[in-house]
């Protein structure tokens, strides 16, 4: 850099003490970083299912994408806590992977190591499907867990929430509260609907709505986000002066629409939420918001995985299934939970 | 220290086009009142795709946009939703009219919304935690300039990387999951009203006034402005151009840290996802007002103006319960179109060079 410029001098030295300002402050700020909650995070453990019958030890290996939401990080500690009821099984993490070819090389590695059973929750089901077939084709069950190989032979059991129910929990919920109301105004505020995930929550809402004799009415937009809800929300209330009840696809956006009509100061409906975040459970029982019912699409499957891997490792048959092996596919069905039934599923809560 | 270069602003009316003083001493006041005049042109195009889309309410949903109680509390509701990136779109316009770009906008607010609501600075109560937002937006920002000024990297490439780096912070700090604000202070800004209109849109034009009287009535927007039209120019004329630089980039940083708090107000809560495609949204608002992406020229009433476009037409969308599909197409159509009816009456105009004198003929033989 040239130093002879005739203002260099006063130039340099502001932009230092700004510079410096800037340093010093980050260096002050950097103290409330801090996220350590008071409470203690690990309530869980002694909800688990009975114990198991002792089975021969066996290995499980775990992959799952890097925790980029809430949700991924409470599956994999799902996954650990209900291994660690298990005397019988040794649990290896494999290191998260940021993509999917990470997630691969990751796999590979373990196949190498010949576990007793592999649970993969992929990055991307395509992509990971040939790593997965890989592991069959090693004499090693496989678990695919809430995102679909594309292909059945690529694993032993596929194991996932229930989207449809999801919808059509929510729905019959609605429906059944305002049945008869043929005026009534339904909102929906959908996740991103180019996702199939959205579009089975949505089938689902609508199919129970219309066996109640009711249809959605305002189906807004969002992204799973907290300020999409907030913005979606905003706009419903604005486009309808009058809401009967509100279907939001995801509780972290509904921290933002219940915000949103707060600041509207609209009290005459209700919402019925997706996921049970520990923070709507929490509104639920106190009865607090507008959130009246939750649907249950729990991370906590990761531990029912784990509880198959385990059968499958063992070559034991799940007990009180009539003699019948473990099943190929299983989508875990989504619950309805209303404040009467609030408190026996805190512990599938999740921040 | 370089301010007599600069006096000329104060002798234009209205919303004075700084590019044409920016070009240096030798501007005559005739040219500047043109531009003036121009700025009010496109301004008054924006307001007839305004009321277009007005138009539109009133004969798709007469309910709301003929009844004059509804339709001001729908227009509230649009103003509010339109805040925040209004903030940021105040402090885009003056990196833009610099000649800059940040890309940064959206993860810095995610980044400030994130480190003001952990729980060690919510402890510390509602001061603290706007203070913190301001403070890690305006560093990020001065960090950005510091790249940019004395690193000398594209503004595209600084701020590009600050992007992606500070949302990657912001899910760090935060674990990825969303931090919920406990207790009143930051939610009660966007539940305060004042005489009816909310704080947050007050905030909003307090912001858009002071950036207004900033970039036509200071220095500072004149050297931002300078640098913008002709860098070269701006530096014989001895402006300091690094120095401006840092202080351009910190002022977008600090929007970033108002509007984090705004929007964490709005969302009671502070997260890593806040302000997704905000650095688009800004840009598109600050486009459709007028200021041009190379530099030297833009209003603050044009992108308050282009704010509020952006942000009716996906409330038009919604109060009519249209699919989202259309309401995607339908944006891009009406960002063109907006664009398009600020230029149609005077091509001469427009076409007018950045610095004349130079090269008066060539719009006469352009258009």
């Amino acid at each position: 850099m040239k130093t002879s410029r005739p203002l260099g001098n006063i130039v340099s030295r502001r932009a230092v003490l700004l510079g410096g300002g800037a340093v010093a402050a980050t260096t002050a700020l950097s103290a409330c970083t801090s996220n350590t909650k008071p409470e203690a995070v690990d309530a869980t453990t002694s909800a688990s299912t009975a114990p198991a019958k002792a089975g021969k030890p066996v290995r499980i290996a775990f992959s799952g994408p890097v925790a980029d939401h809430g949700f991924v990080a409470a599956v994999n500690s799902f996954a650990k806590q209900q291994a660690s009821t298990y005397p019988d099984v040794t649990f290896t993490v494999l290191e998260a992977a940021a993509d999917a070819p990470a997630q691969i090389a990751a796999v590979q590695t373990a196949i190498a190591d010949k576990p007793d059973a592999l649970i993969i929750f992929p990055q991307d089901g395509d992509q990971l499907t040939a790593v997965g077939k890989q592991a069959v084709a090693a004499g090693i069950p496989v678990v695919n867990l809430d995102r679909a190989f594309n292909d059945q032979s690529a694993y032993r059991l596929f194991l996932a929430g229930d989207n449809y129910k999801v919808g059509f929990n929510a729905g019959t919920y609605i429906g059944q509260k305002l049945k008869g109301k043929s005026d009534a105004v339904i909102g929906e505020i959908t996740g991103i609907q180019t996702l199939q995930l959205t579009q089975e929550r949505s089938k689902g809402f609508a199919d129970a709505l219309a066996a109640n004799g009711l249809a959605v009415t305002r189906q807004v937009n969002a992204d799973f986000t907290v300020q999409s809800g907030q913005t979606a929300m905003a706009n419903l209330l604005a486009a309808a002066s009058r809401l009967d009840a509100v279907f939001n696809h995801d509780d972290d956006q509904n921290i933002g629409s219940e915000a949103a009509a707060a600041q509207a100061g609209r009290t005459e409906f209700f919402i019925v939420g997706t996921a049970c975040s520990n923070i709507m459970l929490k509104h639920i029982k106190e009865g607090d918001a507008r959130i009246e019912a939750d649907i249950t699409f729990t991370p906590a499957i990761s531990g029912t995985a784990v509880t198959m891997a385990r059968l499958l490792a063992q070559g034991q048959l799940p007990a009180d299934f009539a003699g019948l092996p473990v099943p190929s596919y299983m989508l875990i069905d989504s619950e309805l939970v209303t404040k009467d039934n609030v408190d026996q599923y805190m512990k599938f809560g999740w921040d | 220290m370089t301010s007599r270069t600069e006096t000329a602003p104060s002798s234009s009316g209205g919303d004075p086009d700084p590019g044409v003083t920016a070009s240096g001493p030798g501007s005559s006041s005739r040219l500047l009142s043109a531009g003036a005049l121009e700025s009010v042109r496109r301004n008054l195009g924006l307001v007839v795709v305004l009321l277009v889309l007005y138009g539109i309410g009133a004969f798709s949903r007469p309910d709301i946009f003929l009844h004059l109680d509804r339709f001001w509390s729908n227009e509230l509701t649009v103003l509010t939703l339109a805040s925040s990136i209004g903030v940021v779109a105040i402090g885009m316009t003056f990196v833009i009219v610099s000649g800059g770009i940040d890309l940064s906008v959206g993860a810095l607010l995610a980044l400030a919304s994130v480190w003001s609501t952990t729980v060690a600075t919510q402890s510390y109560g509602t001061t603290v935690m706007i203070t913190t937002a301001l403070l890690v937006g305006t560093a990020a920002g001065v960090v950005n300039g510091l790249l940019i000024a004395y690193g000398r990297l594209a503004p595209f490439i600084a701020t590009l990387a600050m992007m992606v780096a500070a949302r990657g912070l912001a899910q760090k700090i935060s674990g990825k999951s969303t931090q919920v604000v406990q207790g009143g202070g930051i939610p009660d800004i966007a539940t305060t009203k004042i005489v009816g209109v909310p704080l947050l849109v007050l905030l909003f034009l307090a912001v858009a006034g002071a950036g207004w009287f900033l970039l036509n009535r200071m220095t500072f927007g004149r050297r931002a402005a300078a640098i913008g039209g002709n860098l070269e120019a701006a530096r014989l004329a001895g402006i300091s151009i690094r120095r401006t630089q840092v202080l351009l980039y910190a002022l977008s940083g600090l929007c970033c840290g108002i509007a984090a708090v705004m929007v964490t107000a709005q969302s009671n809560a502070g997260s890593s996802d806040h302000g997704n495609l905000y650095e688009l949204q800004a840009i598109a608002a600050v486009i459709i007002g007028g200021t041009v992406l190379s530099g030297g020229r833009g209003t603050i009433v044009g992108t308050v103006l282009g704010v509020l476009v952006l942000t009716s037409i996906t409330n038009l969308f919604i109060v009519n319960n249209l699919p989202i599909e259309y309401q995607l197409i339908a944006q891009g159509v009406i960002i063109v179109a907006a664009v398009l009816i600020q230029q149609v009456p005077s091509d001469a105009l427009r076409r007018r060079p950045r610095r004349p004198g130079t090269v008066p003929v060539l719009s006469q033989e352009n258009s």
